[in-house]
């Protein structure tokens, strides 16, 4: 198990669990971050502090705390 | 459509996820015949159209607020089910068209799911197919159309000009529905929506979940029941914002969530799991995948998301929309008050001379004139953020602004409102909505009146010109444009510093986790940019228009009235002995007498004697009072001031912040003991006070509304107020102290 902070930009990851506060994480869910989905780091953003995600095609920007939320397998 | 319904226009809901197009196509099909209000109970804006089918049937179309789920928290949230479903107060829709991102598919129909399980016809428009099949990828709409059991129409929001094929369908659904308007739907009608394998304890939740809902939302159909049951599992908290949820179905809702938790299970991630089960397993059949490669957005944002490079183009545009904002609408402005100066000038030379032509052209014309002239201003910045927004590079501002907003307990997504707070509040306020918590909505909203709008200018420039010469130091740096500069970071600074101590005090706890998507970039479509600068033109014209104008009636009447007898006699005397001077000399003497009417008028006009009232509060800022009346005058309205000051310094009061009269006037204004009553301290000082005291009847008439509340606008009123009179008096007499 691992972050997605601690991953390389280009490096994708399976979710392993998805935690937060209840609507975060519904809201992670329902923009399909459930677990044994596959995720791509495609950026961090240095001056915003966020991770730019992939998720089923969509790109999708989480704060680097806040994305700690989920837990991934890299891949 | 039978006999009994043909009194009212068929209601077609027009949903869809946050960046599908589903905007561009609801203003591709119903042109410029839209009709924008409120919901009932929220400020978000209910923008409804009209469009006519090919049988000739003219139905009612309804633009969903944009939404990645039907389950809500706030208030706001839960418009999007209460417009799709037709409870709670709105209509129910007769049919849905569903606009689907092709290239977004799978997430996409997580939302189609639950709009189909509702059981209203649906009619699925599937938009950017074209950007599919340029990846090399095509959808199978038969295989869409079997498992949805909906009709799917491929089409292209930005590009097709005619969207016969999906108004057929839409028709096709109207029709093959009618029959059962207005009765429930009963089960064999379900069969429509997808049916989906759960586990049997969700079952069992969701069945006891469904007997609390109301028989006026479920009309009588099971399936349409289990639809709420899951919307209320998933939506209702102990705190939640949402208003429609009858208490029963909330209570059950909760209790049933409950006790799964307590068995160790979670109903929100079987529910979303399941829908997520159906979707994935039938998208292979759905899409014929090509290999997976960078996107043009991923290429383009590798540039505007780059650390240095993307921070600096954002820098740039910024200048650029500030060198529009201040340099390219000062022809449009002049044009503006030209055009209200010859209107004034018609209906002076029309109406008979006197107290009524007093009240249409000091009161009506200059009030109008007063809302009309920050019209370019707010259709320039609009159009950058229309554009910005249109062309997605606005979620990329949100992205790149993140860090620095929420350092101060902001979001990204403040920025828009504190951008738009640099031409006028009251838009800014407005442009909150998008926000999904009603903390980070306040906040913002508390801290947008602190930036330097742009009636604020007038007086900077009018004070600056005033009292400032016009050199240059350092060899190339003008003193003036120095100053006016420095005002503006003053007041973007403070905003952020009130934000900072706002959000660790009153508004402590956290803003709402962030979840900002990337749209991929497209050209702009120009209609929705001229669209959007229309509808906030004609926001602010309505919000702030009628505020504005009555403000500056009701300041024309204080600064009227009572009249001045002794002072009208004296007037009379000096214009009759006029007449016995030579021809030349006549005007400038009557001018001279008028003027000298006029500000003996003020000084005894309630306003005058308000202004007397309140010298002792505003002496040791270093105002006087006649200062203090401009004060009241810029309560309506800040630019107000420049005019208050004409008719105070008996310049009349057709003056602007240009005026050399007025500025030697200013200059020459001296205290009984003959010392200037402006230095440069006083100018700084009271500059200050403009920058920071909330002198704007429309804004606190914004928050009002916005909020329901007299409490938060008050609470505005006070604190920026008492922070101007707090900065002032530190300003000037630290000042003092210093000798300055």
């Amino acid at each position: 198990m691992a972050l997605l902070a601690t991953m390389a930009p280009g490096q994708a990851a399976r979710i392993e669990a998805v935690g937060g506060e209840r609507s975060f994480r519904r809201r992670l869910m329902e923009m399909g971050f459930l677990p044994g989905t596959q995720v791509r780091l495609v950026r961090r953003l240095a001056l915003g502090g966020l991770l730019e995600l992939e998720v089923r095609g969509g790109h999708v920007n989480l704060r680097i705390d806040e994305a700690a939320a989920l837990q991934v397998q890299p891949l | 459509m039978d006999a009994s319904s043909t009194d009212r226009r068929p209601l077609v809901a027009l949903a869809g996820n946050p960046n599908t197009g589903k905007t561009t196509l609801f203003n591709r099909l119903t042109g410029l015949r839209q009709k924008v209000g409120n919901y009932a109970g929220v400020t978000v804006e209910r923008v409804a159209g009209e469009c006519a089918l090919p049988g000739g049937t003219r139905v009612q179309l309804l633009d969903v607020p944009g939404a990645y789920s039907l389950a809500a928290r706030s208030r706001e949230e839960e418009l999007a089910l209460q417009c799709v479903a037709g409870v709670a107060g709105e209509p129910r829709p007769d049919a849905i068209v569903l606009v689907l991102d092709a290239t977004h598919l799978s997430r996409n129909l997580y939302l189609a799911l639950q709009v189909l399980e509702l059981g209203t016809p649906v009619v699925v428009a599937l938009n950017m197919a074209d950007q599919l099949a340029k990846r090399g990828e095509r959808v199978d709409v038969a295989a869409l159309e079997r498992e949805l059991g909906a009709r799917v129409v491929l089409v292209s929001a930005l590009h097709d000009r005619d969207f016969t094929r999906l108004l057929e369908c839409v028709a096709e659904a109207l029709a093959a529905d009618g029959g059962r308007k207005g009765e429930g739907r009963q089960d064999g009608n379900d069969a429509r929506s997808p049916r989906r394998a759960l586990p049997r304890e969700l079952e069992a939740d969701l069945a006891q979940v469904a007997r609390c809902v109301p028989e006026s939302w479920s009309l009588g159909s099971n399936a349409r029941a289990r639809a709420f049951a899951e919307w209320a599992l998933l939506s209702v908290e102990e705190r939640d914002e949402l208003e429609g949820v009858p208490a029963d179905l909330r209570a059950r809702a909760l209790a049933t969530r409950q006790a799964a938790a307590q068995g160790g299970r979670s109903t929100d991630d079987e529910l979303i799991a399941a829908r997520y089960a159906w979707i994935d397993e039938r998208m292979p059949s759905f899409v014929v995948q090509a290999s997976p490669s960078r996107t043009a957005s991923e290429r383009i944002d590798a540039v505007l998301l780059h650390p240095l490079l993307g921070f600096g183009l954002f820098l740039g545009l910024m200048v650029v929309v500030f060198q529009a904002l201040f340099a390219w609408s000062d022809p449009l402005i002049g044009l503006v008050e030209g055009a209200m100066g010859h209107v004034g000038d018609a209906a002076r030379s029309i109406l008979p001379a006197g107290l009524f032509a007093d009240f249409v052209v000091e009161g009506v014309v200059a009030g109008v004139g007063s809302v009309v002239v920050f019209l370019p201003q707010i259709l320039l910045l609009f159009f950058f953020i229309g554009l910005m927004e249109d062309t997605g590079y606005m979620a990329r501002v949100a992205a790149l602004m993140d860090r620095v907003m929420r350092a101060m307990g902001l979001s990204g997504r403040a920025f828009v409102p504190m951008l738009s707070g640099y031409a006028c509040a009251v838009p800014a306020i407005l442009a909150t909505r998008t926000m999904e918590r009603r903390r980070d909505r306040l906040l913002t909203m508390l801290v947008v009146p602190l930036m330097t709008c742009s009636a604020r200018l007038p007086v900077y420039t009018l004070l600056i010109g005033a009292l400032w010469p016009p050199v240059v130091v350092a060899g190339f740096v003008p003193v003036q444009g120095l100053l006016m500069a420095a005002m503006y970071l003053f007041s973007t600074l403070v905003a952020l510093v009130a934000a900072a101590v706002l959000s660790r005090t009153l508004f402590r706890g956290q803003g709402a986790p962030l979840i900002l998507e990337l749209p991929a970039y497209r050209a702009p479509h120009w209609p929705s940019v001229l669209g959007m600068m229309g509808q906030r033109a004609s926001s602010f014209l309505r919000e702030a228009g009628g505020v504005i104008l009555a403000c500056t009636i009701a300041l024309w009447f204080l600064l009227s009235f009572p009249k001045d007898e002794a002072a009208q006699a004296r007037h009379a005397q000096t214009v009759v002995a006029a007449a016995t001077l030579p021809e030349a000399e006549q005007a400038s003497a009557v001018e001279a007498a008028d003027a000298r009417l006029a500000s003996d008028s003020l000084a005894s006009s309630w306003g005058g004697r308000f202004g007397h009232a309140i010298e002792p509060l505003i002496e040791p800022l270093g105002f006087d009072w006649k200062i203090g009346v401009g004060l009241v005058g810029a309560f309506a309205a800040r630019e107000v001031f420049v005019s208050t000051m004409g008719v105070v310094y008996g310049i009349g009061g057709g003056v602007d912040e240009e005026s050399d009269t007025l500025r030697e006037a200013i200059k020459a204004e001296a205290h009984s003991d003959g010392r200037p009553v402006y230095t440069p301290l006083v100018g700084l000082s009271l500059m200050v006070f403009f920058a920071l005291a909330c002198q704007c009847m429309s804004t606190l008439a914004a928050i009002k509304r916005e909020t329901r509340s007299w409490g938060w606008p008050v609470f505005l009123f006070v604190y920026m107020t008492a922070l101007a009179w707090v900065a002032s008096f530190v300003v000037h007499q630290g000042g003092l102290l210093l000798g300055l």
